[in-house]
């Protein structure tokens, strides 16, 4: 019985129970973050990001060694440089925030590559890119569930404004002063979930995991509220659906998370309503 | 008249600082505001009264947007001061809201609650029935369950206007609230505004239509980089002022240097 060796193997071995509950977790905070870099318009922001927290995670690697304490901290130091020099750049200069980020991540993946192949070895190269959620030990598993536990936090206090600063930020800035607040705070917790993420899936494709079911979400349902719920239940399902994938046929965990969550994208596209072949119901008409 | 005499010429001013009681006007001392180096307003000075009713008219390139941000409070001061009493509300000309957002009209005038109700205070009931008061008024209550998405550019503008409505501030600022939007929707909004009029409101609207400012608003600015005139709009719409106001409009250059401010 098939389905019974993928449960007992879920529930039997350690390693696969971590993976289990670093990966939800992962899901849990990243979902809403992709809803927000969808919505703002910066679903490449991830991919940004994904150069950017290199140069940061190689040095904590030469530093501590592949320990997520080292790879983590060091990402999120360069990540969170990377954003918010590219955040100041945006406002402050006539450069709009894509060419910003492209000057600075550009930067960074070059002083990336630099420090791996001069000091690393392309083995570590191989692992920080397409990381490990098998190898998830209890100072990840401690990390990952705090950066869910954080945005759910700072969701929760900071909802209503990051929604109405997302929609329509001249309203936030001729009401209450300007939406840095909102706007930094996002950047923060988008780089820390960025970087949760990292060692688990890899840094190429720990973005999948944030944008996937966001695109697939926004192409079945039209309310905020719904957005959010739909995409987390994509995200769950395809990190549990990954990770058994990645068990049974022996393939590597973050691949296998972000195709299930692709593929889920390309059939949206083909069935939702608001998907390639629209059928919307119910227009709203005067007459 | 040479530019550097306009811009030394201090001009003393009646209204120096003497300060009303008043509970929601603007008063604008010796006001010099740039866009990028050039100037776009220079050296005004005056008083929008406690529920005045002003339209702001001038040809393109005036400063009469760069003035509406000045008093709103996002852009400011190069020089001189803006004192304002009172709630303030802003509908900017080039809208920055999204118009794909996953938003529904209801939702959207009831985000004009945000200036009471902040990121942390719940809504109360009679939050939400102003909102649909609001949508009722802009004629926009079938709509209120719809995403923003399927509405019209009229239909969009009267959204903005029921949130601002619900926003219920002492002074409205309106940058150009008509531009590319069909007759009905003028005048359901020009309606709104004479509501708020009765209210003792105190509005400054940027307009271009000139029959329109003579049919509904009572006072006008007329504003070419300085004040033409401002007054009763019989009194300021006169053909030799607007033609005054276009004559100093053909003088500007891209590289004309007004005012040492802005250099």
């Amino acid at each position: 019985m098939a389905q019974y060796e993928i449960i007992s193997a879920l529930t039997e071995f350690a390693f696969m129970r971590r993976a289990l509950v670093g990966s939800m977790a992962l899901a849990i905070g990243c979902a809403p973050v992709g809803i927000l870099l969808l919505l703002r318009r910066m679903s490449l922001f991830g991919d940004a990001l994904s150069h950017a927290v290199l140069p940061g995670a190689a040095i904590g690697f030469l530093l501590g060694g592949l320990t997520l304490p080292w790879l983590a901290g060091g990402g999120l130091v360069a990540g969170l440089l990377v954003a918010l020099a590219a955040s100041v750049a945006a406002r402050k200069s006539r450069l709009n925030e894509d060419a910003s980020f492209a000057g600075f991540y550009l930067l960074a993946l070059a002083i990336g590559v630099l420090i791996v192949s001069k000091w690393g070895s392309s083995v570590d190269l191989i692992h920080l890119l397409f990381g490990s959620v098998l190898a998830i030990d209890d100072p990840s598993l401690l990390i990952v569930s705090s950066v869910a536990t954080i945005t759910l936090l700072w969701l929760a206090i900071e909802y209503r404004g990051i929604v109405l600063e997302c929609a329509d930020s001249g309203f936030i800035a001729a009401t209450s002063g300007n939406g840095m607040r909102f706007h930094i705070g996002f950047m923060v917790i988008a780089v820390l979930n960025f970087v949760a993420a990292f060692q688990a899936m890899g840094t190429l494709m720990a973005v999948g995991l944030m944008m996937l079911p966001a695109a697939t979400a926004r192409l079945w349902v039209e309310r905020l509220s719904m957005l959010f719920v739909l995409s987390w239940a994509i995200a769950l399902f395809a990190c549990v659906a990954g990770l058994i994938a990645s068990y049974q046929w022996d393939l590597p965990s973050g691949p296998a998370i972000v195709l299930i969550a692709g593929a889920l994208y390309c059939l949206s596209l083909l069935l939702a309503p608001f998907g390639l072949f629209v059928r919307r119901k119910s227009r709203h008409h005067a007459i | 008249m040479a530019a550097g005499a306009v811009c030394a010429a201090f001009i003393i001013t009646a209204m120096g600082t003497d300060r009303l009681g008043h509970a929601s006007m603007i008063e604008v001392h010796h006001l010099t505001l740039c866009y990028r180096d050039r100037t776009a307003v220079h050296a005004l000075s005056g008083r929008f009264e406690t529920g005045s009713h002003t339209a702001v008219v001038g040809p393109n390139g005036a400063g009469k947007s760069t003035l509406l941000a000045a008093l709103a409070g996002i852009k400011s001061a190069d020089q001189g001061h803006v004192h304002s009493h009172g709630k303030l509300a802003f509908l900017a000309q080039l809208s920055t809201l999204d118009k794909q957002f996953p938003l529904m009209v209801r939702e959207l005038a009831l985000a004009g609650a945000w200036s009471r109700r902040g990121a942390w205070r719940g809504l109360s009931k009679q939050d939400r029935l102003q909102a649909d008061a609001a949508l009722e008024r802009v004629g926009l209550s079938d709509f209120a369950n719809a995403p923003i998405s399927n509405l019209s550019g009229g239909q969009l503008q009267r959204a903005r206007f029921a949130r601002l409505i619900v926003e219920d501030a002492d002074v409205l600022l309106l940058d150009e609230p008509f531009a590319n939007v069909d007759s009905t929707t003028v005048d359901k909004l020009l309606e709104v505004q004479d509501d708020w009029h009765r209210q003792g409101k105190t509005q400054i609207t940027v307009l271009h239509d000139i029959s329109q400012v003579r049919a509904h608003y009572p006072q006008t600015l007329l504003l070419a980089q300085s004040a033409i005139a401002w007054g009763n709009t019989a009194d300021v719409l006169t053909n030799e002022l607007l033609a005054e106001a276009n004559r100093r409009a053909q003088h500007w250059r891209n590289d004309a240097a007004w005012c040492e401010v802005c250099e």
